[in-house]
């Protein structure tokens, strides 16, 4: 009996819809009447709490199929077709096959989940998303014991998806959890992001969100999934390992070699905005901490 | 064949030739502003998407990379295509060292912000301190380009020193290469095309001159 996961964030933390559109211009007029000397720490760190808009959500994307600018995806993504979508789930479970999204989500509990997200090229966002928790999918196929890991696949349709003709990353797109990573209560398959269906430069019309691990882990538009024994083969890990850790948690004391990962770039704080400082697994340590005890996480990184 | 083919080519050339030689320097110089103010108040006005700092810091790197790269084609266009833009390579240098220095601060002032990390991305990131090193050797070069300079450190003397704008190019081809997340082909066809550029400056490759002996 997994304890089902609440949000310290509540619905009250998201922008309603008709104002996300414009928050920040409201925050402007906000700051301007409550003026600069009275905005408090706490103000401030709610400001940083506060979901960003549908439109930087939608517009800033790592889906390196629809190209490998941020806009992209927002501007090629549109090619994929989400509808009918399946997905296999095979290897160890007790109800291989495939089965269709639609079935699926009859049986699923949605829910919104606001979620930081963060990239591992060190910049950030805050995502209202609405999902299932991965672990009711995975009881839905009954895992069969001794399935330590799942393994996923993204979607690849060279007709659809432009950027798969580079030979970016060995396609398709692949990802891994540990099974206890897969059944923890906050890793969520979402479908929706604002209430809306989530749209493809985001992963439509399904993916996983990990949101105590760099972002790429969190793979999008999933077709396949598969429990084995083994430790699956990932998209980034395979191209380089040194860079790209098969776990690929949050954690600003474990830098890529490349860059630093101490601090990050908030999406939408604008061309005069400061870095913030990177929390321990993204801000999630008190809820996922417990899943690596003993392991070195600068050598398992 | 160079009768009938020659002539019309070659007035073609001196028409093209004729007409960048009519170009006053400033007009290059104040479009380049222009352009670079720009994109600095598109950033800052939400027109370069959600996140202006890393799009402005590409945005001025690529465009340095570019101008730097023309201003390399300027000697090699004269000597195997006859066109001449020796007029506007000064310009097309100083343009090239400010959209650098424009991309450095943007980084250090606007991305990282803070001093000691600035320093720790130059010492342990391979890419940054490639990148800075470039730019390390283009400061002399943005500094004596003007004709007090030339003067004063005699014609050899100062192509000697800007000769360095070979080993600045090339660095930053590498630091676009090395920066890239994946396979990605657009540095790697940058730094190419540096080489090449740089490549036809070897001796060999040099036409004979006539005139000379």
């Amino acid at each position: 009996m997994a304890r089902r996961y609440t949000s310290p964030l509540t619905s009250a933390d998201v922008t309603p819809k008709g104002l996300y559109l414009n928050r920040r211009q409201i925050m402007a007029g906000a700051a301007g009447i409550l003026g600069a000397g009275l905005i408090g720490g706490g103000a401030r760190a709610q400001e940083a709490q506060a979901p960003n808009t549908f439109e930087e959500i939608t517009t800033y994307n790592n889906f390196y199929e629809f190209g490998t600018g941020k806009n992209d995806p927002a501007r090629n993504a549109h090619m994929l077709t989400t509808e009918p979508w399946s997905i296999e789930i095979d290897g160890m479970v007790d109800n291989p096959g495939t089965y269709m999204l639609a079935d699926i989500l009859s049986e699923m509990t949605i829910e919104e989940r606001i979620y930081r997200l963060r990239c591992v090229e060190a910049w950030s966002m805050v995502v209202p998303w609405n999902g299932f928790e991965l672990n009711d999918l995975l009881d839905l196929a009954g895992v069969q014991d001794g399935a330590q890991y799942v393994a996923f696949e993204t979607a690849l349709r060279p007709d659809e998806m432009p950027g798969v003709s580079r030979p970016i990353i060995d396609w398709p797109y692949r990802e891994g959890l540990r099974i206890d990573e897969a059944r923890h209560p906050l890793t969520l398959m979402a479908t929706g992001i604002y209430g809306e269906p989530i749209p493809n430069q985001n992963g439509a019309p399904v993916r996983l969100v990990v949101p105590w691990k760099y972002g790429f882990k969190s793979i999008k538009s999933i077709v396949r999934i598969t429990l084995q024994e083994e430790q699956p083969v990932t998209a980034w890990n395979s191209y380089d390992p040194r860079e790209y850790g098969f776990y690929s948690n949050v954690n600003p004391n474990v830098d890529h070699p490349r860059w630093s990962q101490a601090t990050e770039r908030r999406i939408g704080g604008g061309l005069f905005a400061r870095r913030q400082p990177t929390l321990m697994f993204n801000g999630y340590e008190d809820e996922v901490a417990s899943l690596y005890e003993g392991m070195d996480l600068s050598v398992q990184f | 064949m160079s009768e009938t083919f020659g002539r019309p080519l070659g007035s073609a050339k001196d028409a093209i030739n004729a007409a960048t030689r009519a170009v006053p320097p400033w007009v290059l110089y104040a479009l380049a502003a222009s352009y670079g103010g720009w994109v600095f108040f598109e950033g800052a006005t939400g027109r370069l998407g959600p996140e202006p700092i890393e799009a402005l810091e590409h945005v001025y790197g690529l465009r340095a990379l570019q101008v730097i790269i023309l201003g390399l084609a300027v000697t090699p266009l004269r000597t195997f295509a006859g066109l001449n833009l020796m007029k506007h390579r000064r310009a097309i240098g100083v343009i090239a060292f400010f959209l650098v220095l424009a991309h450095f601060l943007v980084w250090a002032l606007l991305d990282i912000g803070q001093l000691s990390a600035i320093w720790a991305d130059i010492v342990k990131r391979p890419y940054v301190t490639i990148g800075m090193a470039g730019f390390l050797l283009l400061i002399p070069l943005g500094l004596t380009s003007n004709n007090w300079s030339v003067r004063k450190l005699g014609g050899a003397r100062w192509r000697k020193l800007h000769k360095l704008v070979y080993p600045a190019a090339a660095l930053g081809g590498l630091h676009f290469v090395w920066l890239a997340k994946g396979f990605q082909v657009e540095p790697l066809v940058y730094t190419g095309v540096i080489l090449g550029l740089l490549a036809l400056r070897l001796p060999f490759l040099q036409p004979k001159r006539r005139a000379r002996g």
